[in-house]
Order: C-alpha cells, then sequence, then structure tokens
C-alpha cells in the first residue's frame, strides 16, 4: 500500500507527536506514505471567514500539486488532520458543485500553471487504517495489547461532519475498532464528534474552555483513562488547557490526551520516544490507568 | 436600530418592531448568492439548528433566528451579533437540517460580510487572527499557529499574551511550539500568483 501524505501546518507544529506517532505506525504496518513535496498550508477555518476564495485556492494547490504527482494513475491523498481533511475535501466538492468556485480555482492555479481535474480521493488516516489496512492485519501485527487503557474514542468534528464518507456523523466507531482490536476498552459515550470549541478557546475563552471541559469531564464520568483523539486542535484544547479548566471549574484534572496513533504504536511495540509520547504534559502511566 | 421615544419619568418605551422602510431588503439577496448560502429562502424555522448547536446557549440570537432576520433584511442586527463570531464550524446544524441547508457557510459569508463593513464586535481579536494567519502564509506557504497566535495577543491583549507566556514556554521546550518558521520546500512565489489571480478576479464575494 502506497499514499500521498498531506501533513499540514498543525502536525509541523503543536501536533508533532501525531506525525512522528502515525507515520512510525504505518512503517510498522507496511504502509508507505510519502509526503507531498512542496505543500502549503490548507486555508482551514480562520483563513474561510476572511476570504473564502483564497482559502479554496490554498487548498486547491495542494490537490493540483497531488494530482500532477500521481501523473495520470489515482492518487490518494491521506490527511490525518480534521482541519485539513475538511478544507481539501470542501474544495474538491465546492469546484464540481459551484461553477463560479470551478472557473475562479481553476484560473487561479493556471496563472501558476497549475490544474487540477478531481482526480485526488482524499482521505482521513483512520479511514486508511480501519478500511485499507484492516482490523486482520491489525490484528496480526499486534503484539503489545493495551489491556489497561479505557478509551474515550474522541473524533472531533470535522473528520465526520459535514462529510461522512466512512463513518456516521454522531456515531463514529472507527476509532472505537481500532481502539478494541490493540485491546484497549472504548468507553460507551455521547460525545464523540461533539465540538471542543475550536479557535474560540483562544478568541472567546470563556466559551472555548466550557466546551473543552464538558467533553473531558464527560469522559471522566464515563470511566475512561485516556482520550484519544484524531485531531491536533482537539488535542491541544483538551490537554493543554487542562490546568486552566481545572482552575475555572476547581477540580484536579490529570486526563492524558493522546492520539489514537500513539496508543496503537505502543501496540505495535514502537517505543514512546519515537511517538513523541514525551512531548505531552499529562504523562502517558500506568498510573493513570489505576486511578 | 428602533428608535426610543423621548423619556417619560421612569417610564422606557422602545418600539419594538422595525419598519420595511428601516430594513435593508437586498441583505438577503445579496447572502443568498454566495455559494452554500443560496438555499437561505427555503429555511422553515424549525429550529433544528438551535437545537443541535453545541453554541446557541451563548447566543444571542439563535441560528435560526439569524436565518429569519437575513433574509428580512435586519441587517445591522445580524452583522453586529455575537452569534456569527461563536460559531465553531462544528456543522451539526449543516448536517442536521432538514431542508438541506449549508449553515455552517452562511455563518462564514455573514462573518466575512461582518468585517468588509467593519462592524465586528469591539475586542474580538477574531479578524485579527485571520489577518495575521494570512500574513504567515504568505510569508512561508505555511502557518506558524505559536507565532501567530502570540502576535494577536501582543496587537490586541498584551496581558494575556503574558498570561500565556508559560503555556509558550513549555510547549517550546516539548519541541510543539517554535518561534522558527516551517516553510514550503519551493519558491512561495507560484503560491503568491494564485492568491492574486483570485484577488484580481472579482468575485463579489471577498473584501479583498
Amino acid at each position: 500500500m502506497k499514499y500521498l501524505y498531506y501533513p499540514g501546518c498543525s502536525l509541523k507544529g503543536s501536533g508533532r507527536s501525531y506525525e512522528e506517532s502515525l507515520l512510525a505506525s504505518f512503517k510498522k504496518l507496511g504502509v508507505e506514505m510519502h509526503e507531498l513535496p512542496d505543500w502549503n498550508c490548507c486555508g482551514a477555518t480562520a483563513y474561510m471567514a476572511v476570504d473564502e476564495m483564497k482559502a479554496f485556492a490554498l487548498a486547491a494547490r495542494n490537490l493540483a500539486l497531488a494530482e500532477r504527482y500521481g501523473d495520470g494513475e489515482p492518487v490518494t491523498l491521506v490527511a490525518p488532520c480534521n482541519a485539513c481533511y475538511l478544507a481539501l475535501m470542501k474544495v474538491q466538492k465546492y469546484m464540481a458543485e459551484y461553477d463560479e468556485v470551478g472557473r475562479t480555482i481553476s484560473d487561479a492555479l493556471a496563472s501558476a500553471d497549475l490544474s487540477y481535474r478531481g482526480g485526488v480521493r482524499v482521505r482521513q488516516s483512520l479511514d486508511v487504517l480501519l478500511n485499507d489496512v484492516g482490523l486482520d492485519l491489525l490484528a496480526e501485527k499486534i503484539n503489545h495489547p493495551l489491556g489497561q487503557w479505557k478509551v474515550a474514542c474522541y473524533y472531533g468534528c470535522q473528520a465526520v461532519r459535514p462529510f461522512a464518507p466512512f463513518d456516521d456523523e454522531y456515531n463514529p466507531m472507527s476509532m472505537d475498532h481500532l481502539m478494541r482490536s490493540i485491546g484497549a476498552e472504548p468507553v460507551d459515550w455521547p460525545l464523540k464528534a461533539r465540538c471542543c470549541g475550536g479557535t474560540l478557546t483562544g478568541t472567546i475563552p470563556t466559551v472555548g474552555l466550557r466546551l473543552s471541559y464538558i467533553i473531558l469531564r464527560e469522559a471522566i464520568d464515563r470511566g475512561a483513562n485516556v482520550v484519544a483523539t484524531a485531531c491536533p486542535l482537539c488535542q491541544f484544547n483538551l490537554e493543554c488547557y487542562q490546568s486552566q479548566m481545572g482552575r475555572e471549574y476547581g477540580e484536579d484534572l490529570d486526563m492524558p490526551i493522546v492520539y489514537y496513533s500513539q496508543l496503537l504504536g505502543q501496540a505495535l511495540g514502537i517505543d514512546d520516544r519515537s511517538l513523541g509520547l514525551q512531548r505531552h504534559f499529562v504523562p502517558l502511566t500506568a498510573a493513570a490507568a489505576v486511578g | 436600530m428602533a428608535q426610543r421615544t423621548p423619556r417619560m419619568s421612569n417610564l422606557h418605551i422602545t418600539r419594538r418592531i422595525k419598519y420595511q422602510n428601516e430594513l435593508d431588503l437586498g441583505f438577503g439577496k445579496v447572502m443568498t448568492s454566495i455559494p452554500g448560502a443560496e438555499d437561505l429562502l427555503r429555511c422553515i424555522q424549525c429550529g433544528t439548528c438551535s437545537s443541535t448547536c453545541p453554541l446557541s446557549i451563548y447566543m444571542d440570537h439563535t441560528p435560526r433566528k439569524i436565518i429569519a432576520m437575513t433574509r428580512a433584511g435586519f441587517k445591522d442586527e445580524v452583522l453586529s451579533s455575537a452569534t456569527i463570531w461563536l460559531c465553531a464550524s462544528c456543522y451539526s446544524c449543516t448536517v442536521d437540517c432538514p431542508k438541506k441547508i449549508k449553515i455552517t457557510d452562511v455563518m462564514y459569508a455573514l462573518k466575512r460580510k461582518a468585517i468588509e463593513e467593519k462592524v465586528w464586535p469591539r475586542g474580538l481579536p477574531i479578524p485579527v487572527l485571520a489577518k495575521e494567519f494570512f500574513a504567515s502564509v504568505l510569508r512561508t506557504g505555511r502557518a506558524n499557529e505559536g507565532r501567530t497566535v502570540a502576535k494577536v495577543w501582543l496587537k490586541t491583549r498584551p496581558l494575556k499574551l503574558l498570561a500565556n507566556m508559560g503555556l509558550g514556554l513549555r510547549l517550546m521546550a516539548r519541541g510543539r511550539m517554535s518561534m522558527k518558521s516551517e516553510r514550503m520546500t519551493g519558491s512561495v512565489d507560484q503560491l503568491r500568483k494564485i492568491l492574486d489571480s483570485v484577488h484580481n478576479s472579482d468575485t463579489g464575494h471577498s473584501p479583498g
């Protein structure tokens, strides 16, 4: 199996451990990931609010590069970050659905000798793990089952909304299946794809913190001892503002917030450092598993 | 704005409705011409969006009301509303709407309109964030989250920058944040050319 990989800016910054653990795990599973050469920012949420067309253009350049890279062969571009995944999917759909978007973006790409004809399939890494790698191969490769973890699988919004080509919009199950396959126990909870507050933690903190806290509180109440995320912004909000939430709501919070790929990597026998676990504030330790 | 009648002792009497000539009747039309927002006129006012929205408890006008007000021409009230800035793009309303209206796109369109008309709520750093984000992308082709956020706070709330210094340093110590920006491997010129081309093809939907 061979894929093109679109990291996006967060996976080179605050979400570095997502990239480290995902690439290490894919390698162990025999999946080839090639980073899209010369990729640029996807345009994501912040930019949509200022200039939608330019946001589309940013995303579209990456699709054009991916298509050219494929050189006539079908290309799958894997975007592990939810915001990138959505931005790339959205421009793909809107270019086809709205003449004005299609025309403006095609013209803009042409001005830089690029073109995009819709030949790239954009996919989230969870989708690839579940539906291409598959649970059978995973079961074969797991050599360190992680029975100590009760995992709240937290998918975030944009992996499944508004486009949900591989899972349910409110009750996605792919990460749950993945966690079961590595021996962990996914907890049953209703907030799997509820909003963490996104950038509101920075722009309107009282509101953003509350939304993140709702997720964390429910995970605790449901008996989870770790939260696994699929999105660098969700991960950042739940982990990096945890002490602030603790102060605001008068609680001692010490819930490890990791990427599903870090747990997968541990189960595959990859060492913690290669999975970037030392980069986290709340350590993923056995002590947490007992409490 | 509805007019306030002269004060009569302690009795404040305010007209609660607007007359048609006080509305901007073209506003709804302008908004429905935007990709994704064209179905606004099909809204049946069922309120599904307001009930599914995780932020509606904080909003001055619920999403349902924003849609009604938008198409009725309550331009000032809609554009100065906190609602559009509270939308965190979770797309719950969009997937739940029985008339398949892309409500998240409508919220984006309203944000852009508010920035264009310079009526966003005072002190809200979102437009500054977007501007700094764009500057970073123009410079390197990529976004540097930490640097961008630090700049925004420096410009809007220096005290907040100080309050979050600790977090920034902890992130840096763990290799999760750097003041040095990641760059595209090729030249950023190609990207600038593409953005310039969009800028010059006047779509009428972007403030420039």
